[in-house]
């Protein structure tokens, strides 16, 4: 049985871990208002990137076609993206991606193909580390980063096609978790190489297909130049909206947490009582035993 | 007066300007050229430059446009910017800056047409620079 001074300090550590949680979860509120103001103010420019994307490559077909867009033929070796957080204390963000890459990973070895795993945030690295060290080339670090920017995606972007410019892989997948609301994010596969062909509603591509475009210098070359911008839009994309989901999912842990720390100090407090109650009486009948027995 | 049409200008992080333009310069990478209204549907990549746009009230308002696309058509006009600032909001450190990581880049550069694209490139932007900033 814990003493009255035990349970005393235990109701105020618990209190000091209440009141921590909780500026977490204001915290993230806040960092999640940034962020998905964020994604939002990308957005037009992937739309954009997205439609002159399909009516440039609707024009471009066949061999001139880039091998970003067509593959390099064969599909043994694959290059896994995995994006995860920096930070931990998320509930289930970063585990629940790492389970799709691991899951996604053993299919692919088990149909015999060679695996390449290049991590974004340490989160995920430290989980995937554990089993498949041997096949994670690298880890690239976001924690100095305060607010993505297009730069940090582009160096990535950059990084990926020099890679395969080197002929070190074939296909590539990027890793994300999809932001759908705070409660609910999903991770999500998308494949960067090669470039599956961008999906545009039926009466964009027919304006698009009306338009007879000039280009210049040309179409190729416009394309060639297009292509890897998209990559690193991608990537950008894919690290915004993985900062938004992580807030999303931190500010519920916490709040979660700080749910669980009332119940607790309710709970002890209750316990404090009666055993203060408890001291009390067993006082009282000394005092009145004591007074009998004069 | 010229007929209006839509232009945008977006950079990856945001939309930097929606609004009914009469005329817009930009260095595209076959040099300077002009929209207005009813241009041929065009798409063309950029150059690191100073996009000149006049809006339907016959305001000016100056661009810096670090390389990107631009797509014409007919009735609207939009530049997809790598990166892009105002000019009155540009300053020195940072296009020394931009230039610097150029420099590292063309010197990164081994095979041929990437270390010409990128010594282009540098080329562009120290005109630019000068072009903004007389020292």
């Amino acid at each position: 049985m814990p003493s009255l001074k035990d349970l005393r300090n235990r109701i105020s550590s618990v209190k000091a871990t209440q009141k921590i949680t909780k500026a977490m979860q204001m915290v993230a509120a806040a960092k999640l208002r940034r962020a998905q103001d964020a994604a939002e103010a990308a957005r037009p420019y992937s739309q954009r990137m997205g439609s002159v994307l399909a009516n440039i490559a609707a024009t471009v077909s066949g061999e001139d076609a880039p091998k970003l867009m067509t593959g390099t033929g064969s599909d043994k070796t694959h290059l896994l993206i995995a994006c995860t957080s920096e930070r931990g204390l998320c509930g289930g963000f970063n585990s629940s991606i790492a389970r799709f890459v691991r899951d996604d990973v053993r299919k692919l070895q088990a149909e015999g193909k060679e695996v390449k795993i290049l991590c974004v945030g340490k989160k995920g690295y430290d989980i995937l580390r554990r089993e498949f060290a041997a096949l994670i080339i690298d880890r690239i670090d976001l924690r100095e980063v305060k607010n993505i920017g297009f730069a940090n995606a582009d160096a990535i972007g950059k990084r990926v096609m020099t890679m395969f410019a080197a002929g070190e892989f074939d296909v590539c997948t990027l890793y994300y978790s999809e932001f759908r609301s705070v409660i609910n994010q999903v991770p999500t596969g998308l494949q960067l190489i090669p470039a599956a062909a961008p999906e545009v509603d039926e009466t964009e591509a027919a304006n698009a297909a009306s338009a007879m475009y000039e280009y210049e210098p040309d179409a190729s070359a416009i394309l060639d130049d297009l292509i890897p911008r998209n990559i690193s839009v991608q990537i950008f994309r894919a690290l915004l909206e993985n900062v938004a989901g992580e807030m999303g999912s931190k500010m519920s842990a916490m709040d979660n947490a700080t749910r669980n720390a009332g119940e607790m100090i309710d709970k002890l407090t209750m316990s404090y009582n009666r055993q203060r109650q408890a001291q009390i009486t067993k006082e009282l009948i000394e005092i009145i035993s004591g007074a009998e027995a004069l | 007066m010229a007929d209006a049409f839509t232009f945008e200008l977006v950079s990856p992080e945001r939309l930097l300007l929606s609004e009914q333009v009469t005329q817009v310069v930009v260095p595209g990478s076959d040099g300077y050229f002009t929209v207005m209204a009813n241009h041929a549907a065009t798409m063309s990549t950029l150059q690191p430059g100073v996009a000149k746009v006049t809006t339907a009230e016959g305001k000016q308002e100056d661009y810096v446009i670090f390389g990107g696309f631009i797509d014409v058509l007919p009735t609207s006009c939009t530049i997809l910017a790598e990166s892009a600032v105002a000019v009155s909001d540009v300053n020195k450190a940072d296009l020394d800056a931009r230039i610097e990581a150029a420099k590292a880049d063309a010197a990164a550069a081994t095979e041929g047409e990437d270390q010409a694209k990128a010594n282009n490139y540098l080329a562009q932007l120290t005109t630019l620079n000068q072009q903004i900033l007389p020292a």
